[in-house]
């Protein structure tokens, strides 16, 4: 096989794709034999027993719905275990955050760490990535992982893996962006731990990206409201993370990194029930980049308070 | 001009006006079906020439040939014309418009006027796409996906959204059109039960069009507001969702992938009960396929966005509705296999193309089973697999089905033989050449090989030569009817009325037919009623 399988999911995948492939295969046989025996066997001239000629049979026809249909069942149960398997990333993923844009991936590190292109990972380790694009649809593709999801302007999705093989894999963007998606490219680099946290030590930027979001934090203002010893009646951020919360509409959500960008950039659609409208948009007045580093901050606030709001 | 009239002999609806007027402003479905076929032919060899420019390019990994501007132009040309301006009007517009009212004894279609405006519908927003390209291109693809559409993209947009917004209410009321006329125009004795597939098949495809094509139509629109005037829909920057597009726009374009293949499984039936001599096994169960199959076409979306950011669960629903609608195309091939047992088989070329259909429409659906698979369909989606996949299924299936039609109709629409040895002779070409281009591209889907790129890693040339080759053997094929159908229009044999020995009440009128259709009412029978003698 040309392709390498270098995630703990590829395996899972390859099985299901390699069984499909088989079955497929074999009907494929069948049919194909079968026409060109009739094809033979029954060409004009030939003297082939005609008699007892069927023209419907609903015995047979109910074989051919039912067979089929159950083998279909089986094919969709099997997938389903390892789609659900691929939207359930672990507790304990390392989460990086990625950035799509014409025509380039920029990836940024829990730790600070920030690189174009290229995504260096830990051999073994589960990684948690959360994309969001700053201008149209990606894809962010790893066919050595079998893996592939869409990147969305205004919306984190995500995917998770488990390397399970070093070295470097090309990362492809597999939805059309434009004029150079076909360049779009890079390549994932799977490191041994202790390697990868080398090359963390090694490439330490101007400090965490929590405390990038920090230094934001107050820049912007949002400290002058959501700072629990603030005079304005804003919720309190500690801990909120995870939480479920309640919105003014009636709606509750899970305070996940989706939730918290859109607070930021459209506030007025989030508004959490009990507290007034009055937190301004900070839609374009902060890069994606920036909007990562206040959730980083957010989140890291989630480990120091006491947790609350969760039913 | 002349004209040989005899009592015996009714005047042919081709000998009715000769001049360009009388083309242009004629109501009869039979000429109105001509004037389809001219357009969807120029259409065709233009979106060929856009395939040709792309497997051409694709002979090298740096994509040599073509910028990455022109390219992304390419395909989006090909994609727009292919899908638009031929797949869709191909079978029904053409056989659907000649044949439909010669099948059940009528005279006409119900609205002979809305059939000719369909036409003209049909030319005009072709004629916008063409003027898009002119006036410098589309680089969206036949998608449109915003918001690459509506904020990036800096190329002719609007004016081939408006040639697409167009050309859909031609579908709308060519559908409409046939809807009543199956109801209304029956000849007496021509029950439901009596009806050949292939109008069964039309009146499916027909309510298709009519429910999905107006939602595309909306869709185009909305594009138009907010490339044009700034109305947030998608553009989540505006407070819209770029997964509504991609939800609105599937509605449509993936019950537009039954509008293009139920003709074609209509056309087989026809072609296959002829040349096997033999009632089409299962008659019943056919037609209600066929009704499932546009039914249940029209929940399975979803399976466009499994790695679209959709919910898990919205994506398992559809994954398993759409393992649901590949059973009635399934109880479809079983049929037709099961028409040849005991059968007294010859194999003319519409036989050869119906063979062809039935083995390439197969294997374009058992990888569609793979697809529907939601796990397998995160390393595929948006890969070469997903190109061969519906390739097999739009060109390998409706394209053959398509041209098995013309030749087996050929004689009533002309009234000439083609040349026999000839037409095989680019059947059998036509099915290698179609392997040859598309098969690698399994392959080059499964080992990653993304879809729309300019250039390539160079480990997947060989695959990719491959299939430029076999493109360049599908080209030739495909020029060849091209050629000896115009030769025959003047060199052909006389066909006579039922050449085939075929029992639909097509072959009982004259070839070509009068402009009546009719000059003795039909004698209806049991449909495919191969055990009796010809009427």
């Amino acid at each position: 096989m040309l392709l390498p399988e270098a995630s703990s999911i590829a395996p899972r995948i390859d099985a299901l794709f390699w069984s499909m492939t088989l079955l497929c295969a074999a009907v494929a046989v069948a049919v194909f034999v079968a026409l060109i025996v009739y094809a033979v066997r029954y060409r004009r001239g030939s003297n082939a027993d005609r008699r007892g000629r069927l023209n419907q049979d609903l015995a047979v026809e109910l074989t051919w719905i039912l067979v089929p249909f159950a083998l279909f069942v089986a094919a969709f149960i099997w997938s389903l275990t390892i789609f659900t398997f691929a939207h359930t990333p672990p507790a304990d993923a390392r989460t990086v955050y990625v950035i799509a844009r014409q025509w380039m991936w920029k990836v940024e590190h829990p730790e600070g760490q920030r690189e174009i292109n290229t995504l260096h990972v830990p051999l073994g380790m589960p990684v948690r990535l959360a994309m969001t694009s700053q201008d149209v649809i990606h894809s962010f593709y790893v066919p050595a992982f079998r893996l592939k999801q869409d990147v969305l302007p205004g919306r984190y999705t995500q995917l998770w893996f488990v390397p399970t093989r070093l070295g470097s894999f090309p990362l492809l963007c597999a939805q059309y962006c434009g004029l150079d998606h076909a360049s779009m490219g890079g390549e994932i680099i799977v490191m041994p731990p202790a390697g990868f946290a080398r090359w963390l030590a090694g490439h330490a930027g101007a400090g965490s990206l929590a405390a990038r979001g920090a230094q934001l934090f107050r820049s912007h203002g949002c400290s002058g409201c959501h700072d629990p010893k603030s005079a304005i009646h804003a919720p309190d951020l500690t801990g909120l993370y995870g939480t479920t919360v309640h919105l003014a509409d009636g709606r509750t959500v899970v305070a996940d990194e989706r939730y918290l960008h859109d607070c930021i950039v459209l506030p007025a659609g989030q508004l959490v029930a009990g507290y007034p409208p009055v937190m301004p948009s900070f839609s374009g007045q902060l890069s994606e980049e920036e909007l990562l580093a206040l959730i980083a901050y957010i989140k890291s606030l989630a480990a120091a308070g006491p947790s609350r709001g969760a039913p | 001009m002349s004209t040989l009239e005899s009592a015996a002999v009714p005047r042919s609806f081709l000998a009715h006006g000769h001049r360009l007027g009388a083309w242009l402003t004629t109501l009869d479905h039979k000429r109105i079906a001509i004037l389809y076929g001219l357009g969807i032919t120029f259409f065709f060899v233009l979106g060929g020439a856009a395939a040709t420019l792309i497997r051409l390019n694709l002979i090298t990994p740096d994509g040599a040939l073509l910028s990455a501007e022109t390219y992304n132009k390419a395909f989006t040309f090909h994609g727009v014309i292919m899908v638009w301006f031929f797949l869709i009007p191909s079978i029904p517009a053409t056989l659907g418009n000649f044949l439909i009212p010669l099948m059940i004894g009528a005279r006409d279609v119900a609205f002979p006027r809305l059939n000719l405006t369909s036409w003209y519908l049909y030319m005009t927003g072709g004629l916008f796409t063409v003027a898009a390209l002119l006036a410098g291109g589309v680089d969206t693809g036949w998608t449109f996906y915003v918001p690459f559409s509506t904020l990036f993209s800096s190329s002719q947009v609007l004016l081939a959204v408006i040639g697409v917004f167009v050309s859909g209410f031609s579908s709308i009321l060519t559908g409409l059109n046939f809807i009543v006329t199956i109801h209304s125009l029956r000849t007496p004795g021509m029950s439901w039960y009596r009806l050949p597939l292939f109008v069964w098949a039309m009146y499916a495809v027909s309510l298709v069009m009519v429910l999905a094509t107006p939602v595309l139509a909306m869709t185009l629109a909305l594009i138009g507001l907010e490339r044009g005037l700034g109305v947030g829909i998608f553009d989540p920057a505006l407070g819209g969702d770029p997964l509504l597009f991609q939800h609105l726009f599937w509605f449509y374009s993936h019950p537009a992938v039954y509008i293009m293949i139920l003709p074609a499984m209509g056309v087989v039936s026809e072609i296959i009960a002829c040349f096997a001599r033999r009632r089409v096994f299962g008659y019943r169960f056919m037609t209600y396929s066929m009704l499932a199959i546009a039914v249940i076409g029209f929940l399975v979306w979803g399976h466009h966005m499994f790695v679209s950011g959709q919910s898990v669960y919205a994506s398992l629903v559809f994954s398993l509705l759409s393992f649901v609608v590949a059973v009635p195309s399934a109880i479809k091939v079983f049929n037709w296999t099961a028409t040849l047992r005991k059968g007294d088989i010859t194999f003319e070329a519409p036989m050869l193309y119906a063979l062809g259909f039935v083995g390439l429409f197969m294997l374009g659906g058992l990888t569609g089973l793979m697809l529907a698979a939601p796990a397998l369909d995160i390393p595929l989606h948006d890969t070469y697999f997903v190109i061969a996949h519906f390739h097999y299924v739009m060109v390998g299936g409706s394209v053959m089905a398509y041209l098995g039609g013309i030749h087996f109709w050929w004689p009533k629409l002309t009234g000439k033989r083609y040349p026999e040895s000839w037409a095989r002779f680019a059947a059998i070409l036509m099915f290698f050449g179609f392997n040859l281009t598309f098969f690698p591209q399994y392959i080059l889907g499964y080992e990653g090989m993304p879809r729309r790129y300019h250039a390539y890693l160079p480990a997947f040339q060989p695959l990719n030569v491959l299939s430029s080759g076999g493109a360049s053997i599908l080209a030739i094929a495909y020029l060849l009817p091209l050629g000896y159908l115009l030769w025959s229009l003047r060199h052909g044999a006389a066909a006579g009325d039922n050449p085939w020995g075929a029992r639909g009440l097509e072959w009982q009128t004259s070839s070509p037919p009068p402009q009546e259709n009719f000059t003795h009412p039909p004698q209806v029978r049991e449909a495919y009623d191969y055990e009796a003698p010809p009427p």
